[in-house]
């Protein structure tokens, strides 16, 4: 009994810390941002390493998420009788809304999050991050705010990809697979498709990238232990970042998608 | 009289539950060069990651100059860690940057110099610890010494007015671990520099020192000159000179 409660109030203890520290690192983004001119090197090396290099990923995944999306809607339609010609609504409603941002995003999680993490926590390890502020450097400016800005931007701009990929995958499976005309599916998507839908998509996939992004320094920052530390704070990194993502995809559900 | 360039004044520091500075009193002058002493894991590094604010103190002070370095802003804190260079234990070069790059990097994010002047300053860094020919190299092609040679490039490119050396001489082989030592008695004598090393190689403490500290337990044992040192009695500091597993040191 006495174990079960000392875990349970360690675990609420590190829980707290943990948001009282990603509370704070936060804020010291929001600071560095008024060093954003100095730093432009910085934030476009980011855009392009965290950002562009994920494109491939990201088309992969989608063109799959969409196909699978429009067999199984397909095949759910048929099951309760429904009219094959709504496919290309019901799928774009899915894929805009839901899908895209969110698989994207713990993609872009696994990817990029995990990558930031170790690269961090492997400068905290070998010292690298304590060298950079004996030089007078704020690695807070030097290393955490050009990623994390780039998960901000390059988030929605995957997402805006995902998005039209995942339709081109879901229109080849309903041409191929389930015998819709691309006209049908199109003009389904098409009388479906809200411009709010596809801008509050972007809008979640900018926050879930500044989670990705807060996340990823953060862990990286607070990695102690060497290689084992690196590896732990990695797959931390990746955890809490894809279950914040959903607990604030549910959030943005209520807030944003009004039944 | 002038202030000390450094004062630890009543110094405690814990991590968890691990007590590893117990009131420290140091008073370092300009020109010393002392070398801290101690067991691994005795606080040594703990101890100089405080002089550039790397660490903070549970209690007691720090201070550089007089000024007290918690109190110090963002602003303050860059401008004293600028008069401070500091090669660390394993260099901690970074390795997505080049040898020049790693040199320079403190001068090129100061945005006080143009890149020619950047270049200059590096080569002339790098020609002092003898390196110019691997400017152009990624700290991973390079071995312990020269990563070391390449740390203290770095940690002079800003001619600081304190050096501070973590275990300069550690994991390098005897030959490399002299050279190393006769780098740092040269640099300390061309840039006439404060340093504060912190070893546990006497050979090394004994050749770069003019005053030793020697910590353990958390607290100071002993402070006194090299000469001081050797002739002690205290049976810890006797111990420890002599590297002898018989003794009051308790080892860990």
């Amino acid at each position: 009994m006495d174990y079960g409660l000392q875990v349970i109030g360690r675990r609420g203890v590190n829980f707290v810390t943990k948001l009282g520290g990603l509370s704070l690192m936060l804020g010291k983004f929001l600071v560095s941002l008024k060093e954003i001119p100095r730093s432009l090197g910085l934030i476009f090396e980011q855009l392009y390493v965290l950002g562009v290099k994920s494109l491939p990923l990201i088309v992969i995944i989608s063109i799959f998420v969409g196909a699978v999306s429009a067999w199984q809607a397909a095949y759910q339609f048929k099951f309760i009788g429904a009219p094959l010609r709504y496919l290309g609504q019901a799928v774009g409603k899915a894929v805009v809304i839901e899908l895209a941002p969110v698989l994207s995003a713990i993609v872009f999680a696994g990817r990029v999050g995990a990558g930031v993490t170790a690269e961090l926590g492997t400068m905290r390890v070998t010292e690298q991050i304590d060298a950079l502020e004996s030089m007078g450097i704020n690695p807070i400016r030097y290393l955490v705010m050009p990623r994390v800005l780039a998960c901000l931007f390059m988030v929605p701009f995957l997402v805006v990809f995902a998005n039209f990929v995942a339709i081109m995958g879901a229109l080849v499976v309903s041409m191929v697979g389930v015998d819709v005309s691309s006209e049908t599916f199109l003009n389904g998507f098409r009388n479906s498709f809200k411009m709010g839908d596809f801008i509050n998509g972007l809008i979640k996939a900018g926050v879930f990238g500044l989670i990705i992004g807060l996340v990823g320094c953060y862990e990286g920052f607070n990695t102690y232990g060497g290689a084992q530390g690196v590896g732990k704070a990695t797959t931390t990194s990746v955890v809490i970042s894809s279950v914040l993502i959903l607990i604030f995809n549910f959030i943005f559900a209520i807030i944003l998608f009004r039944i | 009289m002038s202030t000390p360039l450094v004062q630890i004044e009543r110094l405690y520091k814990s991590f968890n539950s691990l007590q590893v500075l117990n009131d420290v009193d140091i008073t370092i002058e300009r020109g010393e060069s002392i070398v801290v002493i101690g067991q691994s894991g005795c606080g040594k590094t703990v101890l100089i990651k405080h002089v550039i604010k790397l660490l903070e103190p549970d209690e007691g002070r720090v201070l550089f100059d007089g000024q007290d370095l918690v109190e110090l802003d963002t602003k303050e804190i860059t401008a004293v860690r600028r008069r401070i260079g500091m090669l660390f234990q394993s260099a901690a070069l970074f390795d997505s940057l080049t040898v020049a790059e790693n040199v320079g990097l403190g001068l090129k994010e100061s945005h006080r110099y143009d890149n020619a002047r950047i270049s200059e300053i590096v080569l002339e860094k790098l020609d002092m610890v003898g390196l110019t020919e691997a400017a152009q190299k990624s700290p991973a092609e390079l071995s312990g010494g020269m990563r070391k040679r390449v740390g203290l490039a770095r940690a002079i490119a800003y001619d600081p007015e304190m050096l501070l050396y973590d275990e300069p001489t550690t994991g390098l082989d005897p030959i490399t671990a002299d050279m190393i030592n006769n780098l740092i008695v040269d640099l300390n004598r061309q840039l006439n520099v404060t340093s504060i090393a912190v070893t546990h190689d006497m050979k090394s403490a004994f050749r770069i020192a003019n005053r030793i500290v020697m910590l353990y337990d958390g607290k100071v044992e002993f402070d006194g000159t090299p000469d001081e040192i050797r002739s002690s009695d205290n049976p810890v500091v006797k111990q420890f000179i002599t590297g002898s597993a018989a003794g009051p040191i308790h080892v860990r």
